[in-house]
Formats: structure tokens, sequence, C-alpha cells
């Protein structure tokens, strides 16, 4: 089989959708959420998506083999929330290295089983490793702002845990994503370069950045460029932007990455921007319609989705970034 | 030039194949092959400055981040931050310092560099910043393995290293041990640690000279020669140091050490140094350094004479006692030839002798025209290059203007007798809109296009769009640049774009003035006059490039490249339209901002009714003045008074801030200004309209204020807002007041500026009309004050000094109609009627609402201690019905008065 370094010199990867828009449809219960695992847990689970690679993990399957249907080279773990910090929420801390695992190999098999039937197309697993819902770089109290409740350290205990549990499950890539506060990002990689020495592994690694609006910044306030300098010490597969714009907003800062990095590019909007019901409005085909122009221009190597895409979204995706060229890399 | 032994010129960056060093705080900085210096703030350092320890030891953490504020308003690129001092914990300082900059967007915009001699403290400073940063510093002094650890951690976290010439035997102290030192590092950190060659940046220890002590005497040729070895030879590296050491041994002697430091930046730079630590006071402009002084500090600087260090002592004791010597010294220059002389007049701004020199040259040659396209041509060129290369700023240029306008009206008689037209670069006609007053801008760039030798002809102010087509047509001019204040002059400035294109004036066509915009002339402007280009001029100082380029033989490229990025700057315009969501004016009212009226009660006004106040004493109102727009108008940006010592502008900033300082003591002397008030206050309530009722001591209705209110849809947290939202509502049956004001300080200015100009002098005209607005602004100020204090009296214990004044730390709120909380124009008519303000303080409105004379300030009073500031943004078409309803106008009346913030 290929390596991901290898394919993606060839043509456009397609990543997966929206984990979380998938598992709304089955429309699951607390019980889902407990399921050989947690029956007896005090508090309540629901909507902690995370767990379901344990308790539900027929689900989980089913969505990946779903985008890989649609076309997608690549599928994200169902652990955007499988760290530490994210589970103390739940009280449920020490599942995290479970939940990492467990989602990873959940992938891998449907991968591998993809790759099996088509070996001219090769599939991959990337780890999925959200932000945290704390945050190195701003103070939660309005007060004090120079109280945190997180720092660097705890963030990188919380990610050596998620990486290696991932890397233990078997990923073939390793996806920091949804970048709001780019110390977290910096501690994110700094866990995962401690932990490929421990293991005395490497995976490629991919970092993808949130813009939060129209302001061009992340929420910790860089411009695109200053988030690029920031983690440009790593050495990455990809560097990219999801999640909070659709892929019409998201084209000027794209366009910025395209123009100042060394490594491939990706992109995952959102399906649009949520209405006042807080759903994503944007079909298959006007999320095509904007994608386009950012294949037209060649800023693309990934691309994908973030909230609100199905596999009907990455399926009009795949067909269209099919007839494209990935973008070429220039060395700076 | 240098004068260092062997010297190859200015270091030219060589390493192409290497990367840019790239640096981050929120926003980036980029160490390009064109970057000279990156200048590192110093003050947020308790080894160097005292003031700084002594807040962080205090933990006053909120005047310290003020010094962080100020050093990066300053013009700090990067802001070195040291916390090492035997009495502090380090780390925790470090690390509080860090957390409360990162929630300071105006701060943590630059990279920080972390400086400590503890590694701990620069392991916990890493650890905080989300950027990338600078370490300062690691080096072999404790050997290889620690060095190599501390890099790879270094790289690791994600920033670039300063590396000392230090190693196990000590620090080097010359040029053999500087080099080896640095190129031991650089081979361990790109070879073992795999260190990015372009993110190393080596401090070849800056040791002072002029101690007397022999081995002391190489110490800066040292420094230089190690930097350009090391820029020669160590790919991508860069070099840094601290610059105030050199004169270490001249404490107590500030302009030897001003004026080393500043020799010694310039023989550095040259070698290639690119970053360092300098404190800007500390520091003389290197042309400014008297050819003596320079020559002595050189001579110790550049170890080229024996007894190079005694004589500067003895020549630094009799610097003391300046005075006389500077006067002296000042009239050497009329030594010089006298093409020199004109050359020296017109670069310093001095009338003095001008008459004089013109003449002698004019006795020297056939024709009298020659004078001027000889040697004063020649001396405004160079005026003009220097401004270009950002070596003069705008001060300058416009005393040199009033130089040669008094060289030439000498000259003009004797070219009258000979009538030969002078060739002039092209026409230019420049005009204040209709219905507009405000001229400065528009003089400034007048006076910068004059120096440049354009023909201006000035239209005034209150110009029609007739008449400037009339004129235009007179004078074949080649092209219009028209100017405006108030918002309403951007929809005059529309007219005259059609009236140009319907005339068939195919001239380019340059906009500019505070309320002007590359994206409005872009958008509504630009089509209107198809036939030729419509360009924005963001200041007076680009305006020369502008003309030039329109006028030039290579016109079409620029021509072209405007158009394209207007074009561009309308997609995003159109596509940035469909983003931003509105509410309905309905919705919109639904989400106002919520006081809790259950236990208001409002002071009730001592002065109730309308009051006057003329001839308000100056010395009341001087202490209120914010020097900082003054400034601004000046096109010398930053915050006053920090300004007075900026790098860059601060020795211009201070000649300017003397010479309005004159100004202001001769009007203090004369009382020339006079300003005047009328003010009153007002029962009042708010309906559900966003309309506020006024009434008078009787109770009958005097007047309507209607509020205009946001529309854009918020975030779950935060309110529509509306002026009338701070008025107790009639439903809840208390009573409310409001206040309102017109301060003037325009009566006599424009006959003050007539008489300067008339006396060509420009540089005072246009100082006259910047400190009336200040004063008009202060006596605002002021009478905000008093105001809160007596005349309403609602804040009788209130206790600020002038800073917190203008940082507006006080309970309630005086909103102008015009500016962003209430745009609406049309507000001023009702003060206007309110105040009598016309027959009371003679201030009367133009047919755009601007305020005549200028220097006027209007506004009302709110006084809840809830009210603030908030920019009204954009506004959907159903609040302009709304509002015309209101005011019982035609719906298309508002729709052109609200134009600017319409969302269409």
């Amino acid at each position: 089989m290929k390596l991901i370094e290898e394919v993606i010199k060839e043509r456009i990867l397609v990543l997966d959708g929206a984990m979380g828009t998938m598992i709304q449809q089955y429309d699951l219960q607390e019980e889902d959420f407990r399921r050989g695992w947690f029956e007896n847990h005090e508090s309540s689970l629901k909507g902690n998506n995370d767990l379901l690679s344990l308790t539900r993990p027929d689900i989980i399957e089913a969505i990946h083999r779903a985008y890989f249907d649609a076309g997608a080279d690549i599928v994200e773990t169902n652990t955007f929330s499988g760290t530490s910090i994210a589970q103390a929420d739940y009280g449920l801390e020490k599942y995290v290295h479970d939940i990492n695992v467990h989602s990873a190999k959940i992938a891998k098999k449907v991968a591998e089983d993809f790759t099996y039937n088509d070996p001219s197309k090769p599939r991959f697993v990337a780890g999925s490793i959200g932000p945290t819902n704390r945050t190195a770089s701003i103070s939660p109290d309005v007060n004090d702002p120079g109280f945190r409740n997180t720092n660097f350290d705890q963030l990188v205990v919380a990610y050596k845990e998620q990486v290696n549990g991932l890397i233990e499950g078997g990923v073939d890539v390793l996806l920091v994503e949804t970048v709001f506060d780019t110390l977290n990002a910096k501690a994110a990689l700094y866990a995962i370069e401690e932990a490929f020495t421990e293991l005395n592994v490497k995976v490629p690694v991919m970092i993808s950045g949130t813009i939060t609006d129209a302001s061009g910044r992340t929420l910790t306030g860089q411009t695109t460029e200053a988030f690029l300098i920031s983690i440009s010490h790593f050495p990455l597969l990809s560097v990219g932007l999801n999640c909070a714009l659709g892929a019409k907003d998201m084209q000027p800062y794209l366009k910025t990455l395209a123009n100042k990095s060394s490594c491939y590019v990706s992109a995952h909007p959102n399906a649009g921007l949520p209405n006042e019901f807080g759903a994503y409005d944007e079909t298959p085909s006007m999320m095509c319609k904007q994608l386009e122009k950012f294949l037209n221009e060649g800023l693309i190597n990934i691309i994908g989705g973030c909230c609100g895409t199905t596999p009907e979204h990455i399926r009009a995706i795949a067909d269209l970034a099919s007839s494209y060229k990935p973008r070429e890399i220039v060395t700076l | 030039m240098s004068i260092l032994e062997g010297y190859k010129g200015k270091y030219q960056f060589k390493w192409s194949s290497i990367p840019f060093m790239k640096l981050s705080g929120l926003e980036p900085l980029i160490f390009t092959p064109n970057t000279n210096f990156v200048n590192v703030g110093e003050r947020t350092n308790v080894t160097g400055s005292r003031k700084f320890l002594r807040l962080i030891k205090e933990e006053n953490f909120e005047e310290a981040i003020d010094v962080a504020r100020e050093q990066v308003e300053g013009g700090a690129q990067i802001i070195d931050i040291n916390m090492d001092e035997g009495m502090l914990d380090g780390e925790k300082a470090m690390v509080r310092f860090l957390h409360l900059i990162a929630a300071e967007p105006d701060i943590s915009r630059v990279p920080v560099m972390i400086d400590s001699s503890k590694w701990d403290i620069i392991e916990s400073g890493l650890k905080c910043i989300q950027g990338k940063g600078v370490v300062n510093s690691i080096s072999l002094k404790e050997g290889e393995e620690t060095f190599i650890s501390q890099a790879k951690k270094i790289k690791l976290y994600g920033a670039a290293v300063i590396v000392m010439a230090f190693d196990e035997k000590g620090q080097a102290d010359n040029y053999q041990r500087r080099i080896d030192i640095c190129k031991r590092s650089y081979d361990i950190l790109t070879q073992e640690v795999n260190f990015p060659p372009q993110d190393i940046i080596f401090d070849p220890n800056v040791f002072p000279v002029g101690t007397g002590m022999e081995e002391h005497r190489d110490n800066a040729v040292d420094f230089f020669k190690a930097t350009r070895w090391i820029r020669e030879n160590l790919p991508g590296a860069h070099v840094s140091g601290g610059v105030s050491n050199v004169s270490f041994s001249f404490r107590g002697n500030n302009p030897v050490r001003e004026a080393m430091h500043s020799a010694f930046l310039y023989h550095a730079i040259n070698e290639g140094m690119d970053m360092g630590i300098v404190n800007p006071t500390m520091l003389e402009v290197y042309d400014d350094i008297p050819t003596e002084l320079l020559d002595k500090v050189e001579d110790v600087l550049l170890n080229r004479n024996d007894n190079a260090t005694e004589v500067l002592l003895d020549y630094a004791s009799t610097l003391s006692t300046g005075n006389v010597k500077e006067k002296e010294k000042l009239e050497e220059w009329r030594n010089s030839p006298v093409e020199q002389r004109l050359e020296h007049a017109l670069v310093k701004g001095i009338t003095e002798y001008i008459e004089d020199d013109v003449e002698e040259v004019r006795q020297s040659v056939d024709r009298p025209i020659e004078v001027i396209e000889g040697p004063l041509m020649n001396g405004m060129n160079t005026v003009g290059d220097l401004f270009g290369e950002g070596k003069m700023f705008l001060p300058q240029v416009v005393k040199s203007a009033r130089v040669m306008k008094k060289a030439v009206a000498y000259l003009t008689p004797f070219i009258e007798a000979e009538k030969t037209a002078q060739q002039s670069k092209g026409k230019i006609l420049l005009a204040t809109v209709k219905g507009d007053v405000h001229d400065i801008g528009k003089n400034i760039v007048g006076v910068v296009l004059g120096c440049n030798n354009y023909e201006i002809i000035d239209l005034g102010v209150m110009v029609p769009a007739f008449k400037i087509i009339e004129e235009a047509k007179k004078h074949q001019v080649d092209i219009i640049g028209l100017s405006g204040l108030i918002t309403p002059s951007l929809d005059e400035m529309i007219d005259v774009a059609k009236e140009m294109e319907k005339n068939e004036i195919h001239v380019p066509l340059l906009i500019g003035g505070a309320t002007t915009s590359r994206v409005h002339t872009a958008v509504k402007i630009e089509h209107q006059l198809p036939s030729s280009p419509t360009i924005h001029v963001l200041d007076a100082s680009r305006s020369v490039t502008v003309a030039g380029s329109l006028l030039g033989s290579n016109k079409l490229p620029f021509i072209e490249k405007i158009k394209a990025e207007y074009q561009t700057l309308r997609d995003y315009h159109e596509k940035k339209k469909g983003q931003k969501t509105y509410l309905s004016i309905n919705q919109a009212r639904a989400n106002k901002y919520k006081v809790d009226w259950s236990n208001f009660s409002m002071t009730t006004p001592t002065k109730l009714g309308v009051n006057v106040w003329l001839n308000i004493p100056l010395e009341d109102i001087i202490p209120y003045i914010d020097w900082t727009p003054f400034f601004q108008t000046w096109e010398l940006h930053g915050r006053f008074p920090k300004l007075l010592d900026d790098v860059v502008v601060g020795q211009e900033a201070r000649k300017l801030y003397d010479d309005a300082k004159k100004m202001m003591a001769s009007i203090l002397d004369e009382n020339t200004i006079e300003v005047n008030a009328v003010y009153g206050f007002w029962e009042a309530y708010s309906d559900e309209k966003d309309d506020i009722h006024l009434m008078d001591n009787n109770g009958n209705k005097v007047a309507i204020s209607h509020a205009l209110r946001q529309q854009s849809s918020k975030s779950a947290k935060a309110f529509n807002m509306s002026l009338s939202d701070f008025i107790c509502p009639k439903t809840e049956n208390k009573k409310d007041y409001i206040g309102a004001f017109v301060v003037s300080a325009g009566k006599n200015v424009a006959t003050i500026a007539k008489q300067y100009e008339e006396n060509l002098d420009d540089y005072n005209s246009i100082m006259i009309k910047a400190i009336a607005d200040r004063i008009a602004e202060a006596a605002t100020e002021f009478l905000h004050e008093r105001v809160r204090k007596e005349f309403w009296g609602y804040a009788k214990d209130e206790n600020f000094d002038n800073d917190a004044l203008i940082r507006e730390k006080y309970q309630g709120i005086r909103p102008a109609p015009g500016y962003p909380a209430c745009p609406d124009h049309t507000e001023k008519q009702t003060i206007f009627q309110l105040l009598n303000a016309e027959k009371e303080i003679g201030v009367s409105l133009t047919e755009s609402l601007a305020m005549y004379p200028a220097a006027s300030v209007s506004g009302w009073y709110f006084a809840h201690p809830e009210a603030k500031y908030f920019g009204l943004g954009k506004i959907k078409h159903d609040q302009v019905e709304d509002i015309a309803k209101r005011k019982g106008v035609e719906v298309a009346v508002m729709e052109k008065w609200l134009s600017p913030n319409l969302d269409d």
C-alpha cells in the first residue's frame, strides 16, 4: 500500500465530513452512550459522542463506511474530545486511552477493508485531536485577564495520552484540528513530538486552524499568517483551515496559507454558516460551487467537510476534486 | 560611507536559498533582505528600567502593561521582557506578565523576546506565548551538553534564539574569540540540533569603549568586524546587540552618549546587525550629530588615533555649556556659498536671510527666473527627496514651503517685468466641497504639492460643484482634488464626479479627507467618472507620488493598477454585503439595552433651560488639551507625549510642539481666540420609537430628538443600542433630563489664518487652525466637567486627571451628531434651534450641516451611569423609512443624510 506522502503528490485527497451531524441522525438515547461500559455512571453521558466508539462501535463503523463509500480517502477518528481535559466534564478521564485506541481501531478496520477491495485507492485514518474545551491563552474570568484554567504542561500531558492511544490503535496520520488557540496547538505538537520519541515511531502530522469570523483571526487573535508562523517549527504534512466558516468565507485565508506555506494545504469548511436553529443549510451542490473556486485557484491538496456536511456532500466533493490537480508545493 | 578599515560597503543579504526569519505575535514580523533594523523595546526589563522594576515589585501590573503598550505604540517591533531580579520570583512574574499582555491585542500583536539568564524562567515563558518569539539568550557558557539540550527545547517550543558569544572560558572579548565561538555555536546548532539557521541570532557582545584601558580600544571595531563576518560566513544567521553598553564610560554626558549610540548603530547596521535593543530617548539622528562631535566620537569608536579618548573627554567637557556654542554653530552655515545657503534655508525652513540671499543670486544671473529654476528648485528637490525618503516630516516641509513662497514673492516683481511663464509640472485644482468648512488637510496637500512644483489653484472651502467645473475649465487644470471632513461631503464628491463627467472634464479626480476611504471611492465615486481615473489619497505625503504617477509618462500602468485594486475592493464589498445579518427595526428595538429603571433617580440640573457662557478663560481650558490629534493633523503619528521621544519622528514632533506652545502663548497674550459656549438642560423621556421628548420648565414640549438604533444582529449577550436607551421611558413615570451644547473657538480663526496666508505663511495658518480645533475640543471637555460637577451637578465629587478625562472614565457621555453614536447630522438642527446657537454665539450650519466657523463642537449630554459610546454601524432601509416618518420628512431626504450608514 502506498503511503499518504506518496498519494498526496498525485491527486487531491478527500477527507470525510461531519461526525456529529451523522450521529444526530441516529437519534440516540442515554442508554446508547452507556451500553456495556458506563451502565452505572452517575452523571448523564448523552452527547459525549466519543464514547460511542466504545458503546456503539457499530454506528461509528457505519459512519466511516458511509464516508469511504462516498469517496473519502481519509476518515477522522471519533476522538475530537478524546482528552482527559475534555472528558473531565463527565468524570471519564480514565477512559481516554480506551476511547482513542478503540476509535482508531474501528476506523482502521474499515479503511483496510476498503483498501483491500480496491488497492488502487488506498484509504487512511487520521487521528482527530480537538482543541479541548479550555484555552491556555485566554482567561475564563473577565475580572482577571491573567487567570488561566489550563496551562501548557497540563495540555501536554492530556494530548500525549490521546496521541499514545491513537498511535496504538493504528492511525496513519494525526490531525490537530479546529485550532482556535495556537498555544494549545503548540502544546499538542510538543506532546506529539514527545510521544514519537518515546514510542520510537513517527506518523505524518496535519494541522488545521479555525478562523472565527470576518476579522480573519483565530479566537485568540492571530492572523492567518501569524498562526502559520507560530507552528512552522514542526515538520507538517499539511496545514489548513476548518470549521466556523463556510467555504466562501474561508477562501481569502486559505489563499494566505497556500501562498505562504511550504507544506500541503487542507480545507474542511462547514456547510455554510449555521442558521438561526444552529443547522447548516448548504447543499452539496451549493458547497461545491464555492469549493470549485479553491480548486480553480489551485489552493488545495486535501479537501473535506466540517459541521453540517454529510456523505452526500463528500460524494459531490470527491467527484469535483477528481477533475482538478493538487496544489504544488513551493519551497520557500 | 563607513570609515572602517577594509569597509566593503553596506552588508547585502546573500543567503537566498535560506527562508527568512519569521516571528509572530498576533501578527507576523518577517525579516527580509530589506529589513534594515528591527527595534526591540527595552523598557519591560527589570534590570534596565527602575520604573518597571518598581511596578513589578509593587505588583502594579496595570501600569506595567502600560509600559509595554507605550513601547509598542512608540514603534518597538518586538518587546523584550526580563524579570531577573534577586527580590522577585522571576518565573512567577514572567508568567503573570505574559498572561496579562496576551489579553491586550495592541501589545501582543508584536512578538515577545523572553529575556533571562535563568533557563527555568525562559522555559516557563515559552509555555505562555502562542506566537513565535525569541529566547534571549543561550550560550556555550556551561558547555555543549546544556547548550544542545536547551536549543532542542527551544526548537520544540518553536522560537528563535539569541546566542551570546560566550563559551566555557568566558565571554568573547576580541574579534577572533567572537567569530570562533559564534562559528562553533552555529555548527552545533545547525548540525547537531538541526536548528533552522535563519532562526539563530548572534549577540557578539557590545562592550564599552573609551574606558582608558588599552585592551578595550578595539571593542566596537571588533564588534563591527565580527558582525560582518557572521553575516558573511554563517548562512542565514542574524546579529543583535544591546547598544547602550558601548558608551558606558561616558555616563552623565548625554550628548556624547547619544551621538555615540547613533554612530555605533550606523556602523553596526552597515556591517549587518539587523536587530537590537536601543533606548530611543538616548539616540541622536546620525545626520544631525555636529561634525566635530561625530568625528571625535568615531575616532574613539573606530580606534582611529591613540589619544582619541582623551580628546573626546576634553571636548565632552565643553559640551555641557553648549548653548552659546550652539548659536555660533547655527550661524556657521552663513559662511558657505550662497547656493548652499539657499538650500540650507529651504531644508531647515529658515526665512530670516532668504531675501538677502535671493537678491545676491539674482544679481549674479541674467534673468530673475533663473533663481527659481536654479538654486531654489534644487533646494526644493532636495526637500522633496528627503520627504520621500522619510528623512523629513510634514511640519518641516510646510516650513520649507514658507521659505520658498517668500523667495518667490520677492522675485515676482522682477519676473513680472520679464513676463516669462514659470514651468510647472502641472496644474492642480483643490477644493473643500460644498457645505464643508474644513480645510486643514486640503491646505497641507496644497503646500506639499506646491513644494513639488505643481501649480495649485485653491478654491477654498464650501465650493459648489459648478464652481469647480467652471474653474477647472478656465484654468485648464490637469488634476482636480476634493476634500471634506464630514460625512455629507461624501455625497457632494459624488455630485462633483457626476458633473465632471457631464461637462466632459477628463482629468483625474483625487479624493481625500477624514471620512473618505478607498472603499467609498471605489464603490461610490469611481464609476460616476468612467472617462478618467478617480483615486483616493490617504494623506498629504501620498499626494505627490499620486500626482507624479498621474501626470508622468508612465501613467497608464499606474491607472490600470488602481482600477484593478478598486475592482477588487468592489468585489470584496459586494461579497461582504450579504454576510452581515440584520434585524428589522422592531426586532432591534426588542433587543434594546436594558437599563434597570426600578431604582432610578436623576439629579435635577442646577441650570435648567438655556445658558450662555461667553469668553471662557483660555487658562482654564488649556490643561484639557489632548495633543495627540494635533500631531495626527501634521501626519506625525503616535500618542502624546511619548511621541516626543519617538526615534523616528520625536525630534520633529518636539519642534512642532515648541512652535505650538509659542503660538499658544501669543494667543493667551493677545486673546486672539475667543471661546464661547451655549448649553442647556431639559426634562426628557423616551418612547418606544427611540424618540426622546424634551420639555421646558412648564412641561411644554420643546423638541424631539430622533435617535437611531443599531440593527446588525448581535451575539447572545450584546444589545442593539440606541442613545434613547439611556433616557428614562415615559412609562416609568420618573423624572429624567437631557442636555445639549454648542462650543466654538472659531470666531477669529479664519481672519488670523488669512493674515498668515497673505504673509505667505501657510505653516502658521495651518497651525492656528489646528490649535483652534484642539481648543474647541478641550473647551468641550472642560465644559462637560463643569456640567457634571455643577451645571447639572450629577457627579459633584468626581476627580479625574486629564489622562483619565481623555479616556472618558467619567459618568455620562456627550455624543456629537455626525459621529459614530449618532451619525445623523440633521440632529444638529434640533440642537441649534434649542440653543439658538447662531444668535447666542454666532455658530451656524451650512447646507451640509457642517458647523461654521470650523473649530466648533456640538452634542447632547446624557448623564445615566450606564450611558456609553457605541458605533451605530450600518442600518437597513426600514429604519430610514421609520425615522423619516418620525421626523416628518421625505424618505429620500433621510436616505441622503444617512447614506454612509445605509447597508446597501
